[in-house]
């Protein structure tokens, strides 16, 4: 492949992204706008800009690899991802706003009143943070070498330095017009290429998806067959029921997805958000299965060591070698630029935010006796924040992009979203019951996320339900809360019936909404 | 509420007190302030405004639960559903790939009206603001 359009379509994504950076640059000048853009973000931007932001690696590149490697069964990702916001806008959207917290550990801290949970809540927003940039800078690694053959490290790279300037530099309020647009490139990326090869397909006689044998004799065609097992994979119904429970509950759990709610003024816009949210994901995720399928019929087999994550990419050159084909690739290959930027952009702010706030922030008052430049130390903790997690993916062994974003959601899901629904919803949890339930969901999922990505239990049942843990973990994660906090009522924080009238009255009501 | 409608001047009687020399009873107390200063009547509307939402929200994700989750099983129960085609796309992808999108938007459009018209009632409750109001 001739790899000069696709470092064109690559370097001109990094260089618009770090201009429209640096355009927020003047407007971004006290720590306020740094996290939150003033709150002066209307829904229509706002909501393009979490479709921006959420719309990662593993939307871009990993369903369609998903789809192309294990049929018809991986179809619900997307739903799932999609269906995510539904259960985030119907539980949560608007009580997460009106609660007034910028992070996770805000709204722990706003509800609990405690800063142990606080601190349980900084530590795991850091985890799932630095658990879903792997696959951004794995996912950066393999379209750079399917395009221009470099070795996989330098497209991790790119995004680390691209992502480190852009919010070193201007902080969310650039971030917010940057991952605007991106949704929008993201999304003409996407759909541009899937109408044409669709054209050419059908001028070719619309051949059929080829699936070639595995040996087993009625396996041939299991590959377009929901719930067949195709690809090896044991017990596929309990593994597609469980990656579904992950996604749908796991997308409120989501550092990146909680700050972007503060950014709308009230409650209100924050469920007009959602709604306009939900469309946006639902008009991309249309179009990504389709390159798993026409990979199927263009690209039988690929390369030995090549991932099916490079699918999207290399499909416009199998059906249309030449310029079309050339020019098509690049542009996806700009789009999932795109993905991995906003992204790890989004990421990178909310452990950044964490980390300044609750680690270093407190670390350098005690030390130069509180007058230090609090945005300073906000900047040093977006360093960290990418490289660590830019560090690991070069040593870790690769699990594929969209899996290894869903243990990052199976974290959440049974992590923070019974903190959040339980503290939203029942007046009854208590200090302790929160934070045992973070400790229990926390620590079964995680376990199960180093046993899956370290290659521990493969197949059978013990495989199944590590690979795919939200099923056991969320249930059991919510079953503790609830208990403990039965058990201990007089750890229910005294301002609880306050912290219930602010969260679920509309913000034009006279009501007295501080705190305590 | 929304009931209250235009006052009918016609059918309006006049209701005078018959101990006309007692005292007078001071403004009535706006809700909000029941509210502010957690009383059971607040606690009663906070109660109630909960409840409302809080059923809306389990019956629309039950809807969805309902509908996602029956699909596998249409599929596990009647295998020739995986098997139908409409034109060139077999049924289980036309359902999961490009259905599926449009229904869960119509869901999440139907819970943010539903959201707002609670909070509305809410709103028109509370603040039913000057006393004389209540005749």
């Amino acid at each position: 492949m001739n790899p000069s359009f696709g470092v064109v379509a690559i370097t001109l994504v990094c260089v618009v992204t770090l201009g429209v950076g640096a355009l927020g640059l003047r407007l971004s000048r006290t720590t306020s706008d740094f996290y939150v853009a003033s709150r002066a973000v209307s829904p229509r931007w706002n909501a393009s800009a979490i479709g921006g932001e959420y719309l990662s690696a593993a939307s871009f590149l990993g369903v369609a690899g998903l789809v192309y490697s294990l049929g018809a069964d991986m179809l619900w990702f997307p739903v799932g991802y999609t269906m995510g916001y539904l259960v985030l806008l119907v539980l949560v959207a608007a009580p997460l706003r009106r609660s007034g917290a910028y992070t996770l550990p805000d709204f722990a801290e706003t509800r609990l009143e405690s800063m142990p949970v606080r601190r349980l809540c900084s530590l795991l927003v850091v985890s799932i943070g630095w658990l879903y940039l792997l696959p951004q800078f794995q996912g950066a690694g393999i379209a750079l070498t399917a395009v221009t053959g470099a070795p996989s490290w330098v497209g991790g790279l790119i995004v680390a330095v691209v992502v480190i300037a852009n919010v070193v530099a201007g902080g969310m309020r650039s971030i917010t017009l940057v991952q605007a647009m991106q949704y929008w490139l993201k999304l003409t990326a996407i759909s541009i290429p899937v109408f044409v090869l669709l054209w050419l397909w059908l001028r070719h006689g619309a051949p059929q998806p080829n699936v070639p044998a595995t040996g087993l004799p009625q396996e041939r065609h299991d590959w377009s067959r929901p719930l067949s097992g195709f690809g090896g994979r044991d017990h596929p119904v309990y593994a597609m029921y469980s990656t579904l429970l992950a996604l749908c509950f796991g997308t409120m759990g989501l550092p990146h997805v909680v700050v972007r709610f503060y950014t709308n003024p009230d409650g209100r816009a924050a469920r007009q958000t959602t709604l306009v949210v939900v469309g946006l994901l639902g008009l991309f995720y249309v179009f990504t299965p389709v390159y798993g399928v026409l990979g199927r019929v263009y690209l039988p087999s690929l390369p030995q060591g090549v991932s099916a994550d490079s699918v999207v990419l290399m499909l416009p050159t199998a059906i249309s070698p030449g310029v079309l084909g050339e020019l098509l690739s690049a542009l996806l290959a700009g789009g999932a630029f795109a993905a991995f930027l906003s992204t790890a952009s989004g990421l990178t702010i909310s452990v950044a935010g964490v980390l300044n706030q609750d680690l270093l922030h407190p670390w350098i008052s005690a030390r130069t006796g509180g007058d230090s430049v609090a945005v300073q130390g906000f900047r040093v903790a977006a360093v960290g924040a990418v490289l660590v997690p830019y560090a690991v993916s070069q040593l870790s062994v690769s699990v594929g992009l969209a899996d290894s974003v869903g243990l990052a959601f199976a974290v959440a899901a049974s992590t923070f979203c019974p903190l959040l629904v339980l503290g939203v919803w029942w007046r009854g949890l208590s200090t302790a019951g929160a934070a045992t339930g973070l400790v229990t969901g926390g620590l079964l999922a995680m376990s199960a996320v180093l046993v899956t990505v370290a290659g521990g239990v493969r197949g059978g049942w013990v495989g199944a339900l590590l690979a795919q843990p939200a099923a056991w973990t969320v249930p059991i994660a919510f079953l503790v809360t609830v208990m403990v906090s039965l058990a201990t009522p007089s750890r229910i924080p005294k301002g609880t019936a306050r912290t219930m009238v602010r969260l679920h009255t509309p913000e034009d009501l006279a009501l007295n909404r501080s705190p305590g | 509420m929304s009931g209250a409608g235009p006052p009918e001047p016609a059918r309006r009687v006049r209701v005078t007190s018959p101990r006309r020399g007692a005292a007078r009873r001071g403004p009535a107390r706006p809700v909000t302030t029941e509210i502010d200063e957690q009383t059971g009547l607040g606690e009663v509307y906070m109660a109630a405004l909960m409840r409302a939402q809080l059923r809306l929200s389990v019956s629309v994700l039950v809807a969805a639960a309902v509908l996602l989750a029956t699909l596998p099983v249409l599929f596990l129960v009647i295998p020739a559903t995986r098997e139908v085609r409409i034109w060139l796309v077999p049924l289980p992808w036309l359902l999961l790939g490009v259905l599926v999108y449009p229904a869960v938007a119509l869901a999440a459009r139907y819970y943010v009206r539903h959201a707002e018209a609670i909070e509305r009632d809410f709103a028109d409750l509370v603040d039913v603001g000057e006393p004389d109001e209540w005749t």
